[in-house]
């Protein structure tokens, strides 16, 4: 595992650009666990200060200050997308490979469910949930719910590489050696699998952060709660840009644009590890 | 032909079952949760002003009567499709009382046409630049075009969007940042009017077509990049076939089948997209409307943007799957 990240590293410049941008944003995100205030707190300094060598990301409108106001802000955006990509990783592994090895009724019936979830625009579903949940829509609830919502593309994927495994010599002798199905499954099987779910995981995070951001924005989640979205929707509420409070606006949109284009060329550079035949192509060049 | 029609009919009861679990599941969600419409309805009306118990009870009476929430849910459920099916789902709240469906109806031409014209642009734009990028892999402007799309795929929706509005809105103030015509234009079909809704609609669609242009981009040049290495297309090149030619109806035709596939597939998370950028540009579509209800605690009007909403991105998926015969022409013979 280490030795296949230093190769990464050296061989590969995406994955290397990749892991630097999301290093920094996640060590900024950990600095928030020694942080001197309480990100809760309003009007703690004096407000509107531009970035400054005591306020290194300036104060916002509301008395906070930037850098540990943005610190907790992106731990709790961080820990939300983690939440929904190992949460929906469960479902889609489980349906892709039960619907791969199984094959039949079973395949055909969660197959018609991953499908319906495919076609929804969920957005209008989302907004519907804090509709009715209203504040109680905080970090944990929209989390299970964006898990449910979030498993079938990759669930299909899975099924599609369950779908050769199951023709393959290995499963027939773990079925004549009286294996049961769900051992199969997830002892012979998942293995397999596996590299698809990694690099699958850091696109649901993606996913996941990007729709939390957008919720946010509009107002849509429980607002009290520091998240990168939260920021944005406070900012805009007190019309930074207008009032020129830009630091309020430009700092989280650079680092969460950091945090999205390091996150995609991991899933990248890991999806062409995956795939050897682009592995090949690299060597060549 | 007849794998054709077998294939439209499978489609075409997704589309159905795709309608109904949706809007069934919205329902739900709705009518199973422990706020009552009614009483939010009454704390809207009740906040502004003082009235007698009386009245509000008069009022809750026929609040209760129009949603029917005093009946079991099954009754309600069967109910409220019939009124769906009939396209009357009753007044909405915050422009009472003008019908849900009226404001509805009166949104839906915006979000459709800045949703197929974005759609259309980013898918052929995306594709083209990906295919060629795929086939003359040493062309420095298109990895440039590369590295910038996918640069700005990840990054959500409302981001781009936002840069945008500050881009064209504050520092240089070129264009319309907000509405979807100029206030002094009378609508209509006449020149200016068109005109101005046009000139409305380059930032929304602009936004749009940035994010989804790497999503084609990147999928496009990795089929390509793995077409050409295919035997028909050495074949074509041996055989002294133009260039042009095999660019774009041996190689790129062949890639576009699955690119296709994938547009269905995403047109659900486009919409979304479509939605987030309505309002911050205050277009006048379905998004805004949505939020717009949402704010306002609009139920009905909220139930009717949203089975408005899964409806139409199914129709859309359904349209895509119809358009298979032209790229791939084994279907139409068997």
């Amino acid at each position: 595992m280490v030795a296949i990240i230093k190769d990464l590293i050296k061989y590969n410049r995406e994955f290397a650009i990749g892991i630097v941008l999301v290093s920094i944003v996640v060590l900024f995100s950990l600095l928030s666990l020694f942080s001197p205030v309480d990100p809760t707190i309003l009007y703690s300094v004096m407000p509107e200060i531009a970035p400054s060598r005591d306020f290194i990301f300036g104060t916002n409108s509301r008395g906070q200050d930037m850098f540990w106001q943005l610190s907790f802000a992106f731990r709790n955006t961080l820990t939300f997308g983690l939440i929904v990509a190992v949460l929906s990783r469960v479902i889609s592994i489980v349906v892709g490979l039960v619907s791969g090895y199984l094959g039949g009724a079973a395949d055909r019936i969660l197959m018609f469910f991953n499908d319906i979830f495919v076609s929804l625009p969920l957005f209008p579903i989302l907004v519907l949930f804090y509709f009715v949940l209203r504040n109680n829509l905080n970090t944990y609830n929209l989390a299970l719910l964006m898990a449910c919502l979030g498993w079938p593309f990759d669930a299909r994927l899975i099924r599609s590489v369950a779908l050769g495994l199951r023709n393959r010599e290995f499963t027939r002798h773990a079925v004549f050696s009286g294996m049961s199905p769900r051992k199969i499954m997830f002892e012979e099987h998942l293995p397999y699998v596996l590299p698809i779910v990694f690099s699958t995981a850091i696109a649901n995070m993606i996913w996941a952060i990007g729709l939390e951001v957008t919720l946010a924005v509009l107002g849509f989640t429980n607002i009290n709660i520091p998240t990168v979205g939260t920021t944005l929707y406070w900012a805009n509420n007190h019309s930074a840009m207008v009032v020129g409070v830009w630091w309020w606006l430009v700092i989280p949109v650079v680092i969460i644009v950091m945090l999205f284009i390091g996150l995609f060329l991991l899933t990248v550079s890991l999806n062409e590890y995956i795939d050897p035949r682009s592995r090949l192509r690299r060597m060549e060049a | 032909m007849k794998a054709y029609v077998l294939f439209l009919a499978k489609r075409a009861l997704q589309l159905l079952s795709v309608i109904f679990f949706g809007i069934s599941a919205a329902f739900f969600i709705t009518h199973l949760s422990p706020i009552d419409p009614v009483e939010q309805a009454i704390r809207r009306v009740t906040s502004r002003s003082n009235f007698s118990p009386t009245a509000v009870q008069a009022l809750r009476e026929s609040l209760t009567d129009m949603y029917g929430v005093n009946e079991p849910l099954l009754s309600q459920f069967i109910s409220f499709w019939g009124r769906l099916v009939r396209g009357d789902l009753g007044p909405s709240l915050i422009a009472f009382p003008t019908p849900a469906m009226t404001l509805v109806s009166r949104a839906l031409p915006w979000t459709v046409g800045l949703l197929i014209t974005s759609v259309l642009f980013t898918w052929i734009i995306g594709n083209l630049a990906g295919g060629l990028a795929g086939y003359y892999q040493k062309n420095r402007a298109l990895k440039l075009f590369g590295v910038v799309s996918m640069g700005l795929q990840p990054i959500p929706y409302y981001i781009v969007a936002f840069i945008l509005l500050i881009l064209f809105g504050f520092l240089w103030p070129v264009l319309p940042i907000s509405g979807g015509y100029a206030m002094h234009v009378r609508p209509g079909w006449n020149m200016q009017f068109i005109l101005s809704v046009l000139n409305h609609a380059i930032l929304p669609a602009l936004s749009l077509v940035l994010v989804g242009m790497g999503l084609w981009f990147l999928g496009m040049r990795a089929l390509v990049s793995n077409i050409i290495t295919e035997d028909y297309v050495t074949y074509a090149e041996i055989a002294g076939i133009r260039r042009s030619r095999i660019v774009f109806a041996y190689v790129m035709r062949n890639a576009a089948i699955p690119q296709l596939t994938a547009l269905a597939m995403v047109l659900g998370g486009i919409f979304s997209g479509t939605v987030i950028t309505e309002q911050v540009f205050s277009y006048p579509g379905l998004g805004s409307l949505l939020i717009d209800a949402v704010n306002g605690g609009d139920y009905t009007l909220v139930i009717a943007v949203t089975a408005v909403a899964i409806t139409a991105v199914a129709g859309a998926i359904f349209i895509v799957d119809l358009l298979y015969p032209i790229l791939d022409p084994r279907i139409r013979v068997e």
